[in-house]
């Protein structure tokens, strides 16, 4: 019985292959190449520009540990992706619940698309309507003193709360997305059940939906924090001189200071590091859950 | 425990009646089945009476008290629905335990209720499992004891065994009759199926595009239906159309009915006579038809459909066709085309008023 069942699966993965083919193409043409060209660069003394000598070395990985900058880097960089996740959870789960459980047809539409709109635009465009929203003179600063009876001075700019709210306000769709899906799967019927056994909506919230939506909740956070950590854009024009995170390091390896080598080392470290984290949380997170 | 009182309810969706001015009173410790064809309301009044959705006009009142502002949060019921609605991240135990301990019931008492709970649905051992792992009847037997064992006021059933396939739907049934008996609970039970209502309910209310046509014990709708709807919905009749007489109606081509003595109309307005296929009987059509004793039409035999322990005689006369059940006694079965005489007593015959 047991043979036949595996022989049954084997011949049907033999016809499947054809149609899995164009996928495993693609697989090793966007990700295994360029990957392993990394690998590559990563392991060498010098980038071979103008014929200059190189050769294998392990030296652009131990430069990591040997100057304590990049470790600090690292962890402010960690420490970014944690709370802009935090962040996104904060803001998205509500948000994302009442897409699914609160608002029906017409406004449901229409607030779904207002959610998913930043999706849309040019990153770039995003980063910098913040700027002009955040600095001195901006907008918010503007706004705030033409109702506000007193003079505040508001200048968010060039500093950490401006990335986080830059890095929150791209990265949110994410986690209303992921949320509004596994809200979505969660029949009316568990909530009416649980209200008619005279549970309030917090305790119904605590101990049934959360806890469902949990899946929602750790594949938003893993589809954030993973970027956030390596981001490089709004740290640098949001941030100014307090924007130097891990990833701004990597992205001057490649674009100012030509060390790929370096470069490539460094991103690989980070690779490895936001792996482990993910292979650690997981199953406690599912087992929450 | 508690009795409920419904009284003239009317709920509206838009411009559409789904409740137009319901009353039933629900007796205390009473089992009530409400029928009714799909988007009759049904599932509607359920939610008035555990508060999930607020009536336009009219009282709820459970216990003599009136709950028609009060949420289900505080309504102290409890509700069974189709689908079973466990929590799946829970077990068997968690979801029973549900109720009382977002009450704040003390661990140990939870435990023990948690127990005798599943000991009355006969599933103790299986307190550990995930919903999943159960079968649908299992799973329904754990919704009833996770409704029951916060000790409600008022047990809803919305079509509890509809996904479930015929036997074990039969089982469920008996279950579900002993654990109400055994706890003396108010139940309010909804249901498409109108021989699980004959059979589990001690009143049934017949429900048609919101308003409730007839209400009452399952004999007294079975035996004298108010009018052809309540006749053809609940159970199988024969339906003949003419003007009353005084006795029972004239058919169009001349013939008398006679009815059941009691009902009276005013002579020659329309009105109609329901029989049930079982109250006729059928012969051979020898010639001889004496009107002395009932009933008697002529007709054809034009189908006839065996069920085991009966069989059914669809029987052609002037363009109706009538339906006849037989108990299979072993005689002699009849053949389609036979010409027979079909009898029955008038107080078989029930005179229903043109609606
Ligand atoms: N929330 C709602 N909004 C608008 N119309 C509704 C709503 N709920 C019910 N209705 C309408 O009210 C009528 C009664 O619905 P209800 O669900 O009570 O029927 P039912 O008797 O339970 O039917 P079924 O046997 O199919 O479950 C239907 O016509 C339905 O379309
Ligand atoms: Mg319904």
């Amino acid at each position: 019985m047991a043979e036949h069942v595996a022989t049954g699966s084997r011949s049907g993965l033999r016809s499947a292959l054809p149609l899995l083919l164009p996928a495993y193409l693609w697989l090793t043409v966007a990700i295994f190449l360029p990957l392993s060209a990394m690998v590559f660069f990563s392991s060498m003394t010098e980038l071979p520009l103008s014929g200059k000598a190189w050769s294998f070395t392990l030296e652009n990985y131990a430069t990591f540990f040997s100057e304590r900058l990049y470790l600090t880097l690292l962890l402010a960089s960690l420490r970014l992706g944690l709370e802009v996740t935090l962040w996104c959870v904060v803001i998205g789960f509500p948000a994302a619940y009442v897409l699914a459980k609160v608002l029906k047809g017409r406004s449901r539409e229409a607030i779904f698309l207002l959610v998913i709109l930043p999706f849309w635009s040019n990153g770039l465009v995003r980063i910098f309507s913040w700027a002009m929203v955040l600095r001195e003179g901006g907008i918010l600063d503007t706004a705030l003193n033409a109702v506000l009876p007193f003079k505040i001075n508001i200048d968010v700019m060039y500093s950490y709360p401006a990335v986080v709210i830059g890095l929150v306000h791209s990265y949110v769709p994410y986690m209303v997305l992921t949320c509004y899906l596994t809200l979505q799967a969660i029949d009316d019927s568990l909530i009416e059940a649980g209200r008619s056994l005279g549970a309030s909506r917090l305790q119904m919230l605590r101990r049934v939906i959360i806890p469902l939506s949990m899946p929602g909740l750790v594949a938003g956070a893993a589809l954030i924090f993973v970027p956030v950590v390596g981001s490089f854009m709004e740290p640098r024009i949001l941030g100014g001189r307090t924007g130097t995170f891990y990833g701004t390091v990597i992205e001057d390896q490649f674009v100012a200071v030509f060390n790929w080598p370096l470069g490539a080392a460094l991103s690989f470290i980070l690779l490895a590091v936001v792996l482990v984290i993910l292979a650690l949380t997981s199953p406690v997170l599912r087992r929450a859950a | 425990m508690a009795g409920v009182q419904v009284s003239n309810l009317s709920r509206n969706f838009g411009a559409h009646k789904a409740l137009d001015d319901v009353s039933i009173d629900f007796a205390d410790g009473g089992f009530y089945a409400l029928l009714g064809p799909s988007g009759s309301g049904k599932t509607t009044l359920l939610r008035q009476i555990a508060g999930f959705d607020f009536p336009d006009s009219g009282r709820i009142a459970i216990g003599g008290e009136s709950v028609e502002r009060v949420p289900v949060e505080r309504r102290r019921i409890g509700m069974v629905f189709q689908n079973y609605a466990l929590f799946p991240n829970m077990s068997v135990a968690d979801n029973v335990a549900f109720g009382l301990s977002v009450r704040g019931e003390a661990k140990a008492t939870i435990a023990s209720e948690v127990q005798r709970a599943l000991d009355l649905v006969q599933l103790s051992k299986l307190g550990g499992r995930r919903p999943h792992q159960l079968s649908g009847g299992q799973r329904q037997r754990v919704a009833l004891a996770r409704a029951i064992v916060t000790k409600p006021r008022v047990l809803l059933l919305d079509e509890p065994l509809g996904a479930l396939d015929k036997a074990l739907r039969v089982d469920m049934q008996i279950e579900l009759k002993r654990i109400q008996r055994e706890i003396g609970i108010t139940t309010i039970f909804v249901t498409h199926d109108q021989e699980e209502a004959l059979t589990m309910s001690d009143r049934i209310g017949i429900l048609r595009d919101g308003r409730l046509v007839q209400e009452g014990p399952p004999e007294e709708i079975y035996d004298s239906p108010k009018s052809e709807f309540a006749a053809t919905f609940l159970g199988d009749a024969n339906i003949f159309r003419g003007e009353t007489t005084g006795v029972g109606i004239r058919l169009p081509d001349g013939t008398a009915i006679a009815a059941r003595a009691g009902a009276t109309l005013a002579a020659g307005a329309k009105a109609s006579c329901a029989v049930r296929p079982e109250r006729i009987r059928i012969a051979i059509d020898s010639g001889s038809a004496d009107q002395a004793n009932g009933n008697v039409l002529r007709g054809q035999v034009s189908k006839r459909i065996f069920a085991g322990n009966n069989s059914t005689y669809f029987v052609e006369r002037d363009g109706q066709t009538l339906k006849v059940i037989v108990q299979n006694t072993g005689a002699d079965r009849l053949a389609a085309g036979q010409e027979v005489l079909l009898r029955w007593s008038p107080k078989s015959t029930v005179l229903i008023a043109a609606n």
